[in-house]
Order: C-alpha cells, then sequence, then structure tokens
C-alpha cells in the first residue's frame, strides 16, 4: 500500500497509480502547522477522516467567512481542541474541500473530508467561472491516451479570458497522422468543456517539456494583468 | 506480403524555432541516413515523417533521446522519372477505391522516382499494385538508395 500526500490529487489519479503498480493508494491530510501528517482515509478509501475529538473543523466560503451548507464546497478551517504549545483558533488552511458528516462504511463517525479539491489561491476565475487545477487533472486523467503532466495557461486577450491546457504527447497518443492528433485535442477540449463549462484550447506538447517539480507542482500560469 | 511494405518513422515536433534542429542533431550522433523527408504541419504542432536506412535502430535512438516517435508501414512505390507515372499510380488505387493517406516522393540518382504512401488498406494497395505490375519497394532497396 501507499499513503501519499503533499498535494491534491484525484479519483481518477488513484485509479492510475492502483492499476499500474498493484499498490493500494490512500489520501493523507496534514499542514506543517498543525504538526504535519494528520489525518487518513480509512480502508474504504472514501474521504479523510478527521479526528472530531482533537480537531474542530468547519467549512467556509472563503469569501464571506460563513459555513457552507453540510456537503458543498469551501474553504477548511480548523481548530485544535488539544494542542498545548501552539493552539490555532479557526485557522483558515487554504484548501478547498467539502466535509461529509454521515457515518463511513467502516463504522466511524468522525466526519470526513472528501478529496481536497486544491488550494483557494489555486483557484482561477476564468471568464466569471471558478476553475480549478484539479478539476482539469481529474478530466485528463480519464482519458487514457494522454499523461499526467499539463500546464493550464490564461490569458487575456482583447478583455476575453482565453484559457489554453497544455499536454504532453505520449507515445499511445502518437500518431503518424494529423487528423488523429487534433481529433484528440478536440476530444480532450469537449471533455474539459463539459466539466468547466468553458471553452478550453487543448495543445498537446513534446513529451518532457512541461517543467518537473519537486514536491508542490505548479500547474498554472496566469499572464493576465489586472 | 511485409516484405513489399516499408517501415516509415514518424515524430512529434512542437511548431517552434529549434525544434528541427534538436532532431536532427539527434540524427547525426546516431549516424541516422535519411533517404526521405517530409513535415506535416498542423499548428501548433508538426508531424516529421521520413524513411531511413536503418528503421528500428532509428526508432530506438529517437525513442530513447525522449522524442515521442512510431514506426508505421507505409509503401515505396518505384516510378520511372518520367510525366504521367503518378497519374497511373494513383488511378491503380483509385480504380480499388483505395484511399491515399498523405504521400511524399523523391528522385534518385538511376532515373527513378519513388512515391512514398500510406493508405487505408495497406494490403489492398500491395494487391493492386501488384496487380498492375508496379514494383514495390523493400527494406533492402531502402538501404541500397
Amino acid at each position: 500500500m501507499g499513503v501519499l500526500g503533499a498535494e491534491p490529487w484525484s479519483e481518477e489519479m488513484r485509479k492510475r497509480i492502483e492499476d499500474s503498480t498493484g499498490i493500494k493508494a490512500y489520501d493523507i491530510f496534514g499542514t506543517s502547522e498543525l504538526s504535519g501528517p494528520l489525518f487518513t482515509e480509512c480502508q474504504s478509501q472514501n474521504g479523510i477522516h478527521i479526528w472530531a475529538d482533537q480537531f474542530l473543523v468547519e467549512v467556509i466560503n472563503p469569501d464571506t467567512g460563513e459555513p457552507v451548507a453540510n456537503g458543498e464546497r469551501g474553504e477548511l478551517v480548523i481548530t485544535t481542541l488539544v494542542k498545548e504549545a501552539l493552539p490555532l483558533i479557526r485557522y483558515r488552511i487554504g484548501d478547498i474541500t467539502v466535509l461529509n458528516w454521515d457515518e463511513c462504511e467502516c463504522g466511524r463517525t468522525h466526519p470526513r473530508i472528501m478529496r481536497v479539491l486544491g488550494r483557494a489561491d489555486d483557484m482561477l476565475i476564468v471568464r466569471g467561472i471558478n476553475v480549478f487545477p484539479g478539476q482539469v487533472e481529474s478530466v485528463l486523467m480519464n482519458i487514457p491516451e494522454v499523461g499526467e503532466h499539463f500546464m493550464i495557461i490564461v490569458d487575456r486577450i482583447n478583455e476575453l479570458d482565453i484559457m489554453k491546457v497544455q499536454i504532453e504527447m505520449t507515445d499511445a497518443a502518437f500518431s503518424d497522422k494529423v487528423t488523429d492528433i487534433m481529433d484528440l485535442e478536440k476530444k480532450v477540449g469537449a471533455a474539459l468543456k463539459s466539466v468547466l463549462n468553458i471553452a478550453v484550447k487543448v495543445e498537446l506538447v513534446e513529451h518532457g517539456s512541461l517543467p518537473r517539480s519537486m514536491g508542490k507542482a505548479k500547474k498554472v500560469i496566469d499572464n493576465r494583468k489586472i | 506480403m511485409e516484405e513489399k511494405m516499408i517501415k516509415q518513422i514518424s515524430l512529434f515536433a512542437e511548431n517552434k524555432p529549434g525544434r528541427l534542429a534538436n532532431i536532427a542533431e539527434t540524427f547525426k550522433e546516431s549516424g541516422i541516413n535519411i533517404r526521405a523527408f517530409t513535415i506535416a504541419e498542423a499548428g501548433d504542432f508538426g508531424i516529421i515523417r521520413m524513411v531511413v536506412d536503418n528503421p528500428d535502430s532509428a526508432h530506438k535512438v529517437l525513442h530513447d533521446a525522449g522524442f515521442t516517435v512510431s514506426e508505421t508501414n507505409v509503401l515505396g512505390v518505384e516510378m520511372e522519372d518520367m510525366p504521367g507515372q503518378l497519374a497511373m499510380i494513383a488511378d491503380v488505387l483509385s480504380e480499388k477505391d483505395i484511399n491515399i493517406d498523405y504521400a511524399y516522393a523523391f528522385v534518385t540518382k538511376t532515373e527513378k522516382a519513388f512515391l512514398i504512401v500510406r493508405v487505408n488498406d495497406i494490403r489492398g494497395a500491395v494487391k493492386a499494385l501488384d496487380g498492375a505490375n508496379i514494383r514495390l519497394l523493400d527494406m533492402s532497396d531502402v538501404h541500397d538508395i
């Protein structure tokens, strides 16, 4: 098994990791401010259990600071209940997630955070629509021909936001026919549009041409001057 | 029937200055000799297609150097270097309703010309061209050009 964290990853990424390596992959959540790795998934792999006797968790609307309704997306806020040396009260982590208070299959009743979708400061607003890099990853992971390396580039051209997603070409996707590659770009563009609700220009780029990073990956280049 | 086909190497390249220079440098370093070469460009990217003396080794060298590369079976059709030859070949294929996906041609020192062609039905095309007594290149021919 593997316990994987440090960066948001999607359900589709889990499937890809498990299928390609044969391990069971579990999500873990933590932050340095709270003492490093803290909460993890149980055997059900369906959300990260919060130890609610140790921490009080809330999910709020990042703009108003008010709690969102149960099951709605918002920013995670944590209050430590037993930490003595460095207590934190309503500490805004900056991660966007959904809180689930339903009892888990495993029998635990502690609330779960359901997949960290990204950072509040990672969120892009493109033509007034909220876009998280995690959503793009999730779509790409469902398209087996394309690799996991991508970069979102946002420009403003003639007062209009233009979002481009560059994806690295893979051996599996490459065809010596131009139309096959253009069809793949269209297919990925349509899949992204159906999830994000904005038009996305998809550009396949050479294998190895996008920056690789250690630790937290940078997935967005925002060229807009606002 | 495979012996009547030749292997083409195709490479994915971004449409940017310096990309071809980088690829060509790899060919040079690994001693790949190009027999026929063409670039199909499509906006942000291009596909480089070529016939080389030793496709299997070219494929390995390019792949190991990090390029996205594939090998495709295509036909090398021998023509006399004179007017009307291309028309005749295109006729033979069209009579059998075989579509040409793409093609490129080159002439040699021996008064022959060669048409490299990818079709939607390669076996049908071999049969049709054989039936019309048109000679198809094999890999040893490519080596000897």
